[in-house]
């Protein structure tokens, strides 16, 4: 019994030592980058256009509601529809159109699309107010859209109520409970802040997976997988070297996105950048892991890209949680986000770059990342196959 | 026509060998049309609220209970420690603070009036302003309970009241995923279309077989036809199958628009999104460089077409961006139809302006493609 232990340790000793022959490894991962660097197309889209993305989607995505197109019946014409009107102008959430259509028309105005939301005044609005002390509005929201549609409804809500406050000027009751509220980390309620951190999670994981996993599929594909097989390469390295250029490149790419969104997106940079270096770096090591299992299981190259664009980008997009917030999803979703590495680095990048935490704060997070890649490498080399079919 | 009988008898037969592929084509969308609208969800449910009590009054036990029974908050810390709840915004179980000082309750009544700290994390802006305004309003109406119990409102109300009485159209019970199905299931229909097309057509390049189409007397534009058609109408069965099936079946999305409106702009559509596809063909030699191109322009057709953040709320510049998208268009059509009932006239200028997409991604291609080197 021991004997066999001793020669199963020997063995894997051997083994070992085969595959750490620094030389062999040196040459492969030199091989990978000719690969790489042969192919200046790839490597602009792959490296160059992931920046531009950060720029374009950093300044242009946000969850605000901003210059939404609203109609406005103004059947009453007078002073207070006026001054009701004045005040939803002179935000930047609405954006006024023409007041000359009759409620009919509303639904109509609603099908072509552009307006999103109609008030109503009826005639003899103010005098209604004056005399009986209550007059009535309409707000009817174009629902297609819930979020937009209830957003407006109570902007709308709430400059009816300040008017309402400003005709009595004086009214002021005891016991008043007066809130102060402070807005943590972000106190303009920039979308970038959140939009950032997400954009470049997901980017960073897509990036990575789709890199890698045509890389041994294509060498299947073409035959070439044969030539290193019979090669006397031990085929773990054959795989290790593929993602080692990429996780090179990666880290490259990571220092011009990180120096673009603090530069010219003006993100905080309150922790540690060294920190947050790192922690991409095992971001980068994870998706790369993940492209190697699709590249191993995958016969084809179209069938590894479907998987790895077709198959991930809107669940990485919705999963990673900056787009909409996971607690809110249905608990058997919220499981599933689990799984996603995106999601984890974005919490890591948010608390690194915003809050300015440690690593004591994202250790759990760093320590999920860390499985999920021994995990993802581990069965990548189980399902290499070493023999053709 | 022969010739094109024959190429898309060819096609089919290479779609159809290919064990893998054609249910990944078919499944990976349909799931994700399944799956994703549940996800997609704006309304804030569970705003996790950590409350600091240094009063322990009877006051701030009725506020607290009020806010824990409102059904917005979860409550995730109730103490007497700022630092002990701030941990927990740093580790994201918080989404809000609410600070009530000591002697609250006797600062109230006596001086009568108070303040109260709220502090929210505001990383995620929409988030902080929804959680804010539904303390703000129960605060508000706790607030006025405790007015009521000190002092006699008179009872005619003399101060003018605005009655605001909205309602929601087309989608009364404001139901997200009425909004994002029709979407989901436009931008997937475009990733197969435009997604699939282009990789065809480079794996001929990269497996050398497009030597042998070029070297036969077959048209380029039977090639191209021979290209597009399959991926066509595999397009087409996915959107109907998505439509009816899943939008009908799952989510009770009945079109409320006229069908044949919705598959005429389909139709032209793909033929301008397979087009956009032919064209990157044009411009990769492999399959890889064909990937990383579509990879760059599905994420601007995915994120700047307003299926997940509105396009007015984008600056000017992104706004025209997003009006050089296709997809935009699509997804606007696929809402107004399918939620609104829009007729011809609303989107006559939708068809002209795919109509546009279609001659110029389709032109362009073909005068790119060439059939010798």
């Amino acid at each position: 019994m021991h004997r066999q232990w001793m020669m199963y340790f020997t063995n894997w000793q051997e083994g070992l030592n085969e595959a750490i022959n620094m030389k062999q490894l040196f040459i492969f991962i030199k091989k990978e980058f000719y690969h790489v660097f042969r192919d200046p197309k790839t490597m602009l889209m792959l490296f160059g256009l992931p920046i531009a993305q950060i720029i374009l989607f950093g300044f242009a995505l946000t969850n605000e509601i901003k210059n939404a197109e609203i109609l406005i019946i103004d059947n009453a014409q007078d002073v207070s529809s006026r001054a009701i009107i004045k005040k939803m102008a002179s935000t930047q959430t609405f954006k006024i159109s023409a007041a000359s259509v009759n409620a009919q028309s509303i639904e109509a105005e609603f099908r072509k699309g552009r307006v999103k939301m109609a008030v109503v005044f009826p005639s003899n609005f103010h005098s209604d107010l004056l005399h009986t002390n209550t007059a009535s509005m309409q707000v009817i929201g174009d629902a297609t859209d819930p979020n937009t549609a209830t957003t407006l409804t109570s902007f709308v809500n709430t400059i009816v109520q300040s008017y309402q406050k400003e005709l009595l000027p004086n009214a002021k009751l005891p016991f008043t409970i007066m809130p102060e509220v402070r807005m943590l980390y972000n106190p303009q309620l920039i979308g970038a802040t959140n939009f950032v951190p997400g954009v470049m999670a997901l980017v960073l994981m897509l990036v990575c997976v789709l890199m890698t996993s045509v890389s041994i599929v294509r060498e299947k594909e073409k035959g070439t997988m044969e030539v290193l097989l019979v090669s006397p390469v031990n085929p773990f390295l054959v795989i290790i070297s593929k993602a080692i250029p990429y996780f090179f490149l990666s880290l490259v790419n990571l220092a011009v996105i990180l120096l673009m969104s603090i530069n010219m997106l003006n993100m905080p940079m309150n922790g540690s950048v060294l920190l947050l270096f790192l922690e991409s770096g095992l971001l980068i090591l994870t998706s790369l892991s993940l492209g190697l299992l699709i590249s191993n299981v995958t016969n084809s190259q179209e069938t590894a890209m479907l998987i790895s664009l077709m198959g991930m980008l809107i669940p990485t997009l919705l999963f990673t949680g900056f787009m909409f917030p996971i607690e809110n999803m249905p608990l058997p979703l919220q499981v599933i986000s689990n799984v996603v590495p995106s999601k984890w680095y974005y919490i890591i990048v948010k608390s690194i770059m915003v809050k300015g935490l440690g690593f004591a704060s994202i250790w759990k997070e760093t320590l999920i990342l860390s499985g999920m890649t021994v995990f993802l490498l581990v069965l990548s080399f189980k399902k290499f196959k070493i023999r053709l079919e | 026509m022969r010739t094109l009988r024959f190429l898309l008898i060819k096609e089919f037969k290479q779609i159809f060998r290919n064990k893998a592929l054609l249910p990944l084509i078919v499944a990976l969308p349909l799931v994700q049309l399944v799956i994703m609208p549940l996800a997609a969800d704006y309304e804030v449910k569970n705003i996790n609220i950590a409350i600091v009590d240094h009063d322990k009054s009877s006051y701030s036990n009725s506020l607290i209970s009020k806010i824990t029974a409102s059904g917005y908050f979860k409550l995730s810390y109730f103490g007497d420690s700022y630092q002990q709840a701030f941990k927990d915004i740093e580790q994201d179980k918080a989404d809000l603070i609410l600070e009530i000082p000591a002697n609250f309750e006797r600062d109230l009544v006596k001086e009568g009036n108070q303040k109260l700290l709220i502090a929210i994390n505001a990383i995620n802006g929409t988030k902080a302003n929804l959680g804010g305004a539904y303390l703000a309003n129960i605060i508000g109406n706790f607030n006025y309970a405790v007015i009521l119990e000190w002092i006699q409102l008179p009872r005619f109300n003399n101060s003018p009241v605005i009655d605001v009485a909205s309602s929601n159209w087309f989608n009364p019970t404001l139901d997200y995923a009425f909004f994002m199905v029709p979407g989901i299931l436009a931008f997937l229909v475009t990733m197969v279309g435009a997604y699939m097309c282009s990789l065809n057509i480079v794996k001929e390049k990269e497996v050398g077989t497009i030597e042998q189409i070029n070297v036969t007397p077959i048209k380029k534009i039977h090639f191209i036809l021979g290209k597009l058609i399959p991926f066509w109408i595999i397009a087409v069965l996915m959107f109907t199958i998505g439509l009816f099936g899943i939008g009908r079946i799952i989510y009770g999305i009945i079109p409320m628009g006229s069908i044949a409106l919705l598959y005429s702009y389909l139709s032209l559509y793909l033929v301008a999104i397979l087009g956009f596809g032919l064209l990157l063909s044009t411009y990769s030699q492999t399959q890889q460089q064909a990937m990383s191109i579509a990879f760059f322009f599905m994420m601007i057709f995915l994120l700047m077409s307003g299926l997940f953040t509105s396009i007015d709320s984008m600056p000017m510049w992104a706004q025209w961006i997003a009006k050089f998208n296709p997809v935009t268009y699509f997804i606007e059509v696929m809402r107004m139809i399918v939620l609104k009932g829009s007729r011809f006239t609303d989107i006559q200028n939708h068809f002209v302006i795919m109509l546009g997409f279609a001659v110029f991604f389709n032109g362009w291609a073909i005068l790119n493609y060439r059939k010798t080197n």
